[in-house]
């Protein structure tokens, strides 16, 4: 490094941020310095000419219009036009109890703002129609009503308050599933079948039941491969590396297929039955990541508890899970974005996901032969959730202070 | 998890003993893991007499009856049994071709990620973020309906410097064929391999006897790269000639012809994998603790030679095992050939399941089909991993 900084002529040697002043300077560290690189930025530049202006001049060319046309489609599926503002609400509940939870857990205060801020921009923005113009800014309302409310409340009430605040968390599911589901029989919230939920939303409502039922099942597997009692042991080894061993897609089709050979006096839902088999493999792949973090806790922590008296449970639920699973949250995070994208194989099984719902309206004839259109926005959705995941994990990361090793 | 304490066992009921509930414990578990499967056994026989099926594999041996597209020698007369080989061999094909490009592919990007020319690094940066935080289906299902349908028609077929020919129908390469010069030179190379691993053999003892590096493996390569361009200018004629594919009438003539599914299918996985291959191959290198490199570069080392002596052989040790499940889940991904009508072994699995309705054998022979896949993958590169790894006291 020093003596690349010495080699560069008239370079400021004693003092690299002066660098930034000569953008020639910078050019020629970062693009020319030694012969190989120049080269290197040749063929870049080479291979940019050649790519960016085609792709430029598809993308002016492009029917982009398909994409507003079926933006609704695309997010909330086939569900009753009349009743998507329980989706919407379901949203704004998750965006405020989002807010409270940031003000609690000292988040920075300028970044909660900015989303607010982003969400009214967007309502202001979006040549959309009135209603989610309002529901928008309602986000952003929440957001930054919950975080002030957030903070406060969390002053005065501390730890306390967390509990609530978990405790919510927990009713949100159910509520989130009343909105969604609805009760039969009742006026404000008719029952809407899962057979037309679809889009965006299944695609999240899958990646939502596959985290939280997944986690802690594997949790499970995970103790029971380490446990001393055997029986116990070769079961979850042998349950764990058969489902690490076949592909998704299989255990899906056996969700579909089989399933309602082996359970015949039940009917269960499609939904239902994919949401069984992405539970089921999502649950062996969190078992290892979990495994990992248990084989990391120190024996000496087992045994001092054990010196101190505590029953087997206690030294588990105390000292052994809350050290492997902080210690395992960033690999957790990542299994929750292959999730995510993993929920797309559920349009080969006849789900109408995102994807799903998106080759249907391929098939339409008013918007044939735009897969490229289509299939490009489809990506931007989950590229948006699934990177905005992995760098939210990424600062976790060093905020806890892991991955330095 | 039960954690023993034998140690703290004294006199005690026996209901407090931990070997007595260690056993009833498992014995417990056992009964209900046993409940369990035999009431699946008892619906399933339930489900099948309702369904007027019986359990055995002779469909097998019955005429298939349907086509498929590509692969090795089948008609539609073939038996069930001979469909699924072709699924297979189809499977193993986009496999192992996968594994060797997307490998390239990644440490390529690896590498590419840590240049010190920050137009290389966006870009390799750029690449991995959008590949691997897409779905691969979705990826496989654009490079196949929205890129390779959409390929001009033959006549107006893409060209890439008059070899390569990209059309609706596929992608058309070279094909090596071999002249009646080709068995002298195979002899003269198979000289030059022999001649080749002594070098190997002498170089790595000098190397162990005089403490210095002998760069055994590069001196093997070039002797063997020498004797084969040696050979080759030394025989009559050219051993192998490029059959390349021209345009003959309506179609390609010669070549090899890549289906446009198998295209979009090794597309698709080597972009996806390599992408991941590609922070496995960074994570490795940048796991080596800056030490070393330094340690080395006072040693009087050169960069390069720090990098092959020093850092690389640090860091393949690390990168062993993450590349070995990803190698695990290409083969595995690659049953999403399915989406896009690639006869891979799922694909020609679910159609022999819609034709005979033998759901649960034809899902064993699947099941069974990748378990042993990944088995023999795991195996290989575990064997690999114990010779790089670390020799410990």
């Amino acid at each position: 490094m020093l003596e690349r900084r010495l080699a560069v002529p008239g370079g400021p040697a004693g003092n690299p941020g002066r660098g930034l002043r000569a953008p020639a300077l910078w050019v020629w560290k970062n693009l020319l310095s030694p012969w190989y690189n120049a080269v290197l930025t040749a063929v870049a530049l080479a291979v940019l000419g050649a790519v960016v202006p085609r792709v430029w001049r598809w993308a002016v060319d492009a029917e982009w219009s398909v994409i507003p046309a079926n933006l609704t489609l695309l997010l909330a599926g086939t569900y009753p036009r009349e009743e998507i503002w329980r989706l919407w609400a379901a949203v704004a509940s998750l965006a405020g109890l989002a807010g409270l939870s940031g003000g609690t857990y000292r988040g920075s205060a300028r970044k909660w703002m900015t989303a607010a801020f982003l969400c009214a921009a967007a309502a202001a923005l979006v040549p959309a129609a009135a209603p989610s113009r309002m529901w928008l800014l309602t986000l952003g309302g929440l957001l930054a009503g919950g975080f002030s409310l957030g903070r406060r409340v969390a002053a005065a009430f501390g730890p306390a308050w967390r509990r609530i605040l978990g405790a919510m968390w927990m009713a949100s599911a159910a509520w989130v599933y009343v909105l969604l589901h609805g009760i039969a029989g009742s006026a404000v919230f008719p029952p809407v079948p899962t057979s037309s939920w679809g889009g965006l939303t299944m695609t999240l409502v899958l990646t939502a039941v596959g985290i939280i039922a997944s986690f802690p099942l594997g949790v499970l597997l995970a103790l029971g491969r380490r446990s001393a009692l055997p029986a116990i042991r070769w079961a979850c080894t042998a349950y764990i590396e058969t489902v690490r061993g076949v592909p998704l897609i299989s255990i899906l089709f056996m969700a579909q297929v089989l399933l309602p050979i082996f359970l015949p006096d039940y009917r269960l839902e499609h939904v239902v039955r994919a949401m069984i088999g992405i539970t089921l493999f999502s649950a062996a792949y969190m078992a290892e990541n979990v495994r990992g973090g248990l084989q990391g806790v120190p024996k000496g922590q087992v045994e001092a508890a054990q010196a101190l008296g505590l029953s087997n449970a206690r030294i588990l639920w105390l000292i052994v899970l809350p050290q492997a699973l902080r210690a395992v949250l960033p690999s957790v995070v990542g299994q929750f974005i292959s999730l995510l994208k993993d929920t797309s194989l559920v349009a080969i099984v006849g789900l109408l996901e995102l994807l799903g719902i998106a080759r249907s309206i391929l098939a339409n004839p008013a918007w044939l032969g735009l897969q490229a259109e289509v299939y490009l926005f489809v990506a931007l959705i989950y590229f948006i959730f699934s990177f905005s995941m992995s760098s939210a994990s990424r600062r976790l990361e060093r905020a806890l202070g892991l991955g330095e090793r | 998890m039960m954690l023993s304490s034998d140690a703290f066992v004294q006199r005690k009921a026996f209901w407090r003993d931990t070997r007595f509930l260690a056993v009833l414990f498992q014995v417990l578990f056992l009964a209900v893991v046993i409940l369990l499967a035999g009431a699946a056994y008892a619906n399933m026989v339930r489900g099948l007499e309702r369904l007027g099926l019986r359990l055995q594999l002779d469909f097998l041996s019955q005429e298939a009856g349907f086509g498929i597209s590509e692969g090795i020698a089948y008609t539609p007369g073939d038996s069930y049994g001979r469909a699924f080989v072709v699924g297979v061999v189809n499977t193993l094909r986009v496999g192992a071709l996968g594994i060797v490009l997307s490998t390239v592919v990644g440490v390529l990007v690896g590498i590419g990620r840590l240049s010190s020319n920050w137009l290389v690094r966006g870009l390799s940066s750029v690449y991995v973020e959008v590949f691997r935080n897409t779905p691969l289906l979705l990826q496989l299902i654009f490079w196949y309906s929205a890129v390779m349908l959409k390929m001009p028609g033959v006549r107006q077929s893409i060209s890439v410097f008059d070899l390569v020919f990209i059309n609706q129908r596929g992608v058309y390469i070279p094909r090596p064929v071999p002249t009646g010069a080709f068995a002298l030179w195979v002899w003269l190379l198979i000289i030059s391999v022999v001649m080749a691993a002594g070098l190997y053999v002498y170089r790595r003892r000098i190397q162990e006897r005089e403490g210095r590096p002998g760069f055994a493996g590069l001196w093997a390569l070039g002797l063997l790269a020498a004797g084969g361009a040696l050979g080759w200018l030394a025989v009559p004629g050219s051993p192998l000639v490029l059959d390349v594919p021209i345009l003959q009438g309506f179609n390609f003539r010669g070549g090899i012809q890549l289906s446009p599914e198998f295209a979009a299918m090794l597309t698709g996985l080597v972009l996806y994998t390599g992408a991941f291959i590609a922070e496995v191959v960074r994570g490795g290198i940048q796991s080596v603790p800056k030490g070393q490199r330094e340690a080395a570069l006072a040693l009087g080392l050169r960069p390069a030679a720090a990098m092959y002596l020093v850092i690389l052989p640090q860091a393949l040790r690390i990168i062993i095992p993450p590349l070995t499940s990803q190698y695990l889940n290409l083969v595995k991904n690659s049953s999403l050939a399915t989406a896009i009508g690639f006869p891979d072994m799922f694909n020609v699995g679910v159609t022999i399941m819609n034709q005979t309705g033998q759901s649960i054998p034809v899902f064993g022979l699947i099941m069974a089909s990748y378990l042993s896949f990944s088995l023999i993958t795991a195996l290989i590169m575990n064997w690999y991993n114990r010779r790089v790894r670390l020799v410990e006291r």
